[in-house]
């Protein structure tokens, strides 16, 4: 098979993925060798191209293998499928990541994989790959690996050596859900090697700081004077991560959410992504007929932000009996808002940051530029409007030194004004 | 009168050592011409950027140092096509200097609003460049260097909004700092040959080369990497300009991925992809089986 082949069979194979950004690690360069080439930063990765699904392309994301040994209704990799298979050897996915770096195409590889013959089997591919992009030619980009629980731990911990990310995905929100959708998979191998991951990356971030602290000078790091201790104490610098998919079985958002909650608190979870479930071709009975809305993994991830950004409880956007599932109409945050008139208006030349964070329409960029331009003058409406605020989001929520909502804001038709018209989109085309 | 004399494409590099002599002469931004390129004087004062609180008899001591946070503003916003930047730079300059320190925390002042405005679209052109340089690679057979001992080098072609090149040579020397590569745009060019940085003039699209060996690769890429059942073209066309496109290998791709997008799902739906033989029954995993091995103290090692 022609390589631009594999590479088609082996990109379609690996769309469903969505953890794939490139951000959060370490900052390196290639001046450290005179070989090598790549560079990250500490912070948002490079988003290279766009995609017409909205996703960014930010990295060489395929399977090194879509063959498969397991089973797992919902993947269209399964090992009953009818899809036509494909297998990369370890240099030829070395070769197209390098080629496509030099040509500033990519941040870096996102590699998974089907598993083939046995768990350890894949898992050592997989690291190869990782191991010869470093080692052979001292490649400094993003490396995101995914990793098999089942494998044996000595790979993982190999793993994290050469990755910026692992990531596990959990697939589904309950336990039983994996047991009837992914029959191969076991919940407990998932979780411990989560764990275990987690506490590989806890201690060598402990390792660093300690070294760090024993540096001969207290400056920052700068980008000429990098100190950096040596480079087997670095265990995937960019954390952990999983994927978890909306839809396919009955679980409603209060359990998905609390779900998350839980990854993050208890595994140090970087990002937990919600993959709506999408039809497959020759799906299994066992599968919904339709996928859920797309506007559905919009809302949780915008629920995941609040909990992560806003201090936001699960118990606040979602309530196990009540309220189950999030609002499709509007925003949770706006929900919220909706639910807890007495809180508002909020005044925004008194308020604190807390009681600012909660007003619909308003982000911590603007509520920071709202803290610190009101040291020079009291805010009037008009001065909200110059911060490109949508007014009609907040108007009802604030006061300003011009302006009340008055009545408004216990308006019982509010809710229907503010609610999104949602026009499908038009192709351009 | 000074009338200071820049190019149409100058920086703050440029800027800057002008700015702090007029400010140590103790010369008022009202008495300072700025001409960027052939017969343009922009002294003109525009009505809504002149400053309140000026008056012509103060003259404090003007200290060279200046904040970090102006410094900042003002290398972003020095890059912006807009000629009028470096009079109101010097303003700003002259009024944090005189009397008004924290002035840069007051976003709703209309030239700290302008300001950072372009501050804001120059960042926005610098991320945008880093994210759509596309290099190709062409060999240069009778260059061998010791850096280079495959003898290519890797040329892109880039149409920025703004004067950016010089924001981002450092980014991709670190980057590529292993291979020799040019960026050429219409009023720039950077060339980094052998870890040395050249800056160059400007150029055309037939100055570059127009074909690349892996092109190919990357479009098969973008166009198996997308979810056809998923469309969000506004979202797409939001972080990925048009204008950029006609410099993107991928973007003559999107109008038939859009189109064909539905009926590729529906197709998918239907029916099987392709009528390959399913896998041999006795590959599946066994898990108890394979537990069982790693209990048994069979041995992985390969």
């Amino acid at each position: 098979m022609e390589l631009i082949q594999k590479l088609a069979i082996l990109a379609d194979a690996a769309k469903y993925d969505a953890s794939c950004a490139s951000s959060g690690t370490i900052s390196r360069d290639a001046k450290a060798s005179s070989t090598g080439i790549g560079s990250t930063s500490g912070g948002m990765g490079i988003c290279h191209s766009y995609a017409p699904d909205g996703r960014c392309i930010s990295l060489l994301k395929i399977l090194l293998t879509n063959l498969c040994i397991y089973d797992c209704l919902y993947c269209v990799n399964r090992h009953s499928s009818n899809v036509q298979r494909a297998r990369f050897t370890t240099s030829e996915v070395v070769d197209l990541t390098l080629g496509f770096y030099r040509r500033n195409y990519i941040e870096g590889l996102f590699l998974s994989s089907g598993v083939i013959r046995d768990p350890d089997y894949t898992m050592e591919q997989l690291v190869e790959v990782a191991r010869s992009l470093r080692e052979d030619h001292a490649f400094g980009g993003y490396i995101h690996l995914k990793t098999i629980p089942d494998a044996d731990p000595r790979l993982h911990a190999l793993a994290g050596r050469y990755a910026d990310r692992l990531s596990i995905n959990i697939e589904m929100p309950t336990n039983q859900g994996l047991e009837r959708f992914a029959p191969e998979k076991n919940h407990r191998a998932i979780q411990h090697s989560m764990a275990r991951l987690k506490d590989h990356i806890d201690e060598s971030r402990e390792d660093r700081q300690q070294a760090r602290k024993q540096l001969p000078h207290k400056s920052k790091p700068t980008l000429r004077v990098k100190r950096r201790p040596p480079r087997q104490e670095r265990f995937a610098p960019a954390g952990q991560s999983t994927q978890m998919i909306v839809g396919a079985d009955d679980s409603n958002d209060a359990i998905i959410l609390h779900n998350s909650h839980r990854l993050y608190r208890q595994f140090g979870m970087r990002r937990v992504y919600y993959s709506a479930f999408s039809p497959i071709p020759d799906a299994s009975s066992a599968l919904p007929l339709q996928s859920p809305p797309l506007v559905r993994e919009h809302r949780l991830y915008q629920a995941d932000w609040l909990l992560r950004f806003y201090r936001f409880d699960v118990n606040e956007l979602v309530d196990d009996t009540r309220q189950p599932m999030l609002d499709l109409d509007i925003d949770p945050k706006l929900a919220w808002a909706l639910r807890h008139r007495d809180w508002f208006p909020i005044d925004v030349n008194r308020a604190s940051r807390e009681q600012l964070l909660r007003v619909p329409g308003l982000g911590p960029r603007n509520v920071q530029r709202i803290l610190s331009t009101r040291r020079f003058r009291r805010l009037r409406l008009a001065d909200l409007k110059a911060m490109r605020l949508s007014l009609k989001k907040i108007k009802p929520f604030v006061s300003a030194a011009d302006y009340h909502p008055g009545r408004e804001t216990d308006n019982a038709t509010l809710r229907a004004q503010l609610t999104e018209n949602d026009t499908p989109q038009l192709a351009l085309f | 009168m000074p009338v200071v004399d820049l190019e149409p494409c100058s920086d703050f590099t440029d800027w800057q050592p002008v700015a702090r002599h007029l400010l140590t002469d103790g010369i008022p931004p009202e008495q300072v011409s700025w001409c960027t390129g052939p017969a343009q004087d922009l002294f003109a004062v525009d009505d809504e950027v002149r400053s309140p609180g000026y008056l012509p008899e103060q003259r404090r001591a003007t200290p060279l140092k200046v904040s970090r946070r102006f410094v900042d503003l003002a290398r972003f916003a020095a890059s912006h096509s807009d000629p009028a930047r470096f009079d109101l730079l010097y303003r700003l300059l002259w009024r944090i200097s005189h009397g008004e320190r924290e002035l840069l925390a007051n976003s709703l002042d209309p030239m700290v609003h302008r300001a950072n405005q372009w501050a804001k679209e120059v960042g926005r052109d610098r991320h945008k460049m880093r994210a759509f340089v596309r290099f190709r690679e062409v060999s240069l057979r009778d260059v061998s260097t010791p850096a280079n001992p495959e003898q290519t080098a890797f040329i892109a072609w880039f149409e920025p909004e703004h004067f950016i090149l010089n924001l981002n040579a450092e980014f991709f020397c670190r980057r590529f700092h292993n291979m020799d590569w040019s960026i050429v745009s219409p009023y720039q060019s950077l060339h980094w040959q052998q870890q040395q940085l050249y800056v160059g003039a400007g150029s055309d699209p037939s100055q570059v080369p127009q074909q690349d060996a892996l092109e190919d690769y990357w479009r098969c890429y973008y166009a198996h990497i997308f979810n056809p059942a998923r469309l969000k073209v506004q979202a797409m066309c939001r972080e990925m300009p048009k204008k950029y496109w006609h410099n993107l290998p991928e973007a003559p791709l999107i109008p038939q991925l859009i189109k064909t997008a539905d009926q590729r799902t529906r197709t998918m739906l239907a029916a099987p992809t392709h009528a390959q033989g399913k896998l041999p029954e006795n590959t599946r995993f066994r898990r108890e089986a394979w537990l069982a091995r790693e209990d048994s103290g069979e041995s992985d090692n390969r």
